[in-house]
């Protein structure tokens, strides 16, 4: 049952992306506004670092946000 | 007369207005090749966090810590003969903190582990961006030194771009190469021998850890106010991932360091998506899905909503949420039992939820912001934190880019 759940979810989540990545749009450069204002980054702010650093000693997880997924410093 | 005046003055405008409209390539393609800052970041950051289950002191004891973190960098680029363009990157940060519960490592000295201890950690890199191949590589060294800890560090990454600029797919490689001297509670220094106690051998000397990781990142543009970004990290440590000085208090009171497996693998996949709702409202929003072979599974999510007051400052609530199962080597005081093989009460690895919420100010102008010309950003940050298992704590973060 836990497999085939998992089996359902990973599937949803394969469809779900395809989906998305399917119905984009070619955005031109001139109608990249919105897209290009400082607040649109698709990374953490530099004003983030610190906190995702003592996070990283907090919690058992870390990584896929840009920062350090473990290593370079006495922390998990 | 006048109508060749006219003619040739006609004629003349059409020439110049045709030169307006179409410059020649050479004028076009040109780039100053001189070596220009890019930018300059300068971020200062004060923590302070409290807490009752001190990993030093087996999962009991004061968690009080403060850190007074500053990290500067500077970028400088450079286009090439073929107008690539590099770009060097140099970064210092230093960490001061000061921590309650390591003073306990050693309670009847100051102890030299880090009662208070300074943190600093170098970082060089270079990138070069090809704009009409589309595509990126780059390579890093980095340092990090405190009293008992050193790393050197290594990276290469390339990123390869659509012809659009609508897609971006990246991959990194990292490793960290460290060193851990071993510090030991000061009543595990010594095992009984002979006629009294005698140094332990194990509470001597240094002991490695590395990290091996591989990072994956796929940007896409979905419409002109959404953009998505999926991240994977695969991670796989070795060495000694447990702590040294953490002790751990059995079921029948005796005691020993804490002690983990020598390898740990770490699944982490991440989503990140930006999307401008309206015209004064950004909405920015972080999942993360974790995973490791320890069994602590792990959800983060975090929203963020920049409203834009004019179009030079903005103020953004945030929240993010984190929860996580325990690693299955696990328990708290006195409850672990002498047959199990790995044991840790350190309570960063034990089962809660945690909240973390606060506001974000930024202050971003071409011209300057304060009067200042080559200040470019301003950011002020606030968050409190707070766990389930009672740890919680304050942050106050500023940061400053010139350009």
């Amino acid at each position: 049952m836990k497999k085939l759940t998992y089996t359902i979810k990973s599937f949803l989540i394969l469809t779900g992306s395809i989906g998305l990545l399917a119905s984009c749009q070619s955005v031109k450069e001139y109608n990249k506004m919105y897209l290009n204002d400082s607040e649109m980054e698709l990374a953490a702010r530099k004003s983030q670092r610190p906190e995702m650093n003592f996070m990283q000693y907090r919690e058992g997880a870390a990584g896929a946000n840009g920062g350090k997924s473990g290593g370079g410093c006495g922390c998990n | 007369m006048r109508k060749i005046y006219l003619s040739v003055a006609l004629a003349l405008a059409a020439i110049v207005s045709a030169f307006a409209q179409h410059p020649v390539a050479d004028s076009l393609d040109f780039k100053s090749r001189k070596l220009k800052v890019e930018e300059v970041n300068f971020v200062s950051s004060y923590y302070a966090q409290d807490g009752h289950n001190s990993a030093v002191t087996g999962g009991i004891g004061t968690e009080k810590l403060t850190d007074f973190a500053n990290t500067f960098d500077i970028f400088l680029s450079r286009p090439d003969r073929a107008n690539r363009l590099h770009r060097v990157g140099f970064e210092i940060g230093i960490d001061h903190y000061t921590s309650a519960s390591s003073d306990k490592i050693d309670p009847h000295t100051i102890s030299s582990a880090s009662a208070a201890d300074t943190r600093i950690y170098p970082t060089i890199s270079w990138s070069r961006a090809d704009d009409q191949r589309h595509y990126l590589i780059g390579a890093s060294v980095s340092l990090s030194r405190e009293y008992d800890y050193f790393s050197k560090g290594a990276g290469i990454n390339f990123s390869k771009f659509s012809k659009d600029n609508n897609r971006e797919f990246g991959v990194r490689l990292n490793t960290y190469l460290d060193t851990w001297k071993v510090i030991y509670p000061v009543e595990l220094r010594t095992i009984p021998g002979g006629a009294g106690t005698i140094p332990n051998p194990a509470a001597t000397g240094s002991k490695p850890r590395n990290t091996y990781n591989a990072s994956f990142s796929l940007s896409q543009i979905i419409t002109t106010r959404l953009q998505l970004s999926f991240l994977l990290d695969l991670t796989y440590q070795t060495g000694q991932l447990g702590t040294l000085y953490q002790r751990v208090y059995f079921q029948n009171n005796s005691e020993q360091v804490e002690h983990l497996p020598a390898s740990r693998f770490k699944l982490p996949l991440g989503l990140r998506a930006s999307y401008f709702a309206g015209d004064r409202v950004v909405v920015r929003a972080f999942y993360r899905y974790y995973a490791d072979n320890w069994n602590l599974k792990a959800h983060t999510l975090e929203l963020e909503a920049p409203y834009k007051l004019t179009p030079f400052i903005s103020v953004s609530p945030f929240y993010r949420f984190y929860t996580q199962t325990a690693a299955d080597y696990f328990a708290g005081y006195q409850q672990h039992n002498l047959q199990e093989q790995f044991y840790t009460s350190d309570y960063d690895l034990s089962k809660f939820n945690s909240h973390f919420e606060g506001l974000n100010v930024r202050f971003n102008a071409v011209n300057g912001v304060l009067g200042i010309r080559k200040l470019n950003t301003l950011e002020l940050r606030y968050g409190h934190y707070n766990r389930s298992n009672g740890l919680y704590s304050n942050s106050l973060t500023l940061a400053a880019k010139f350009k």
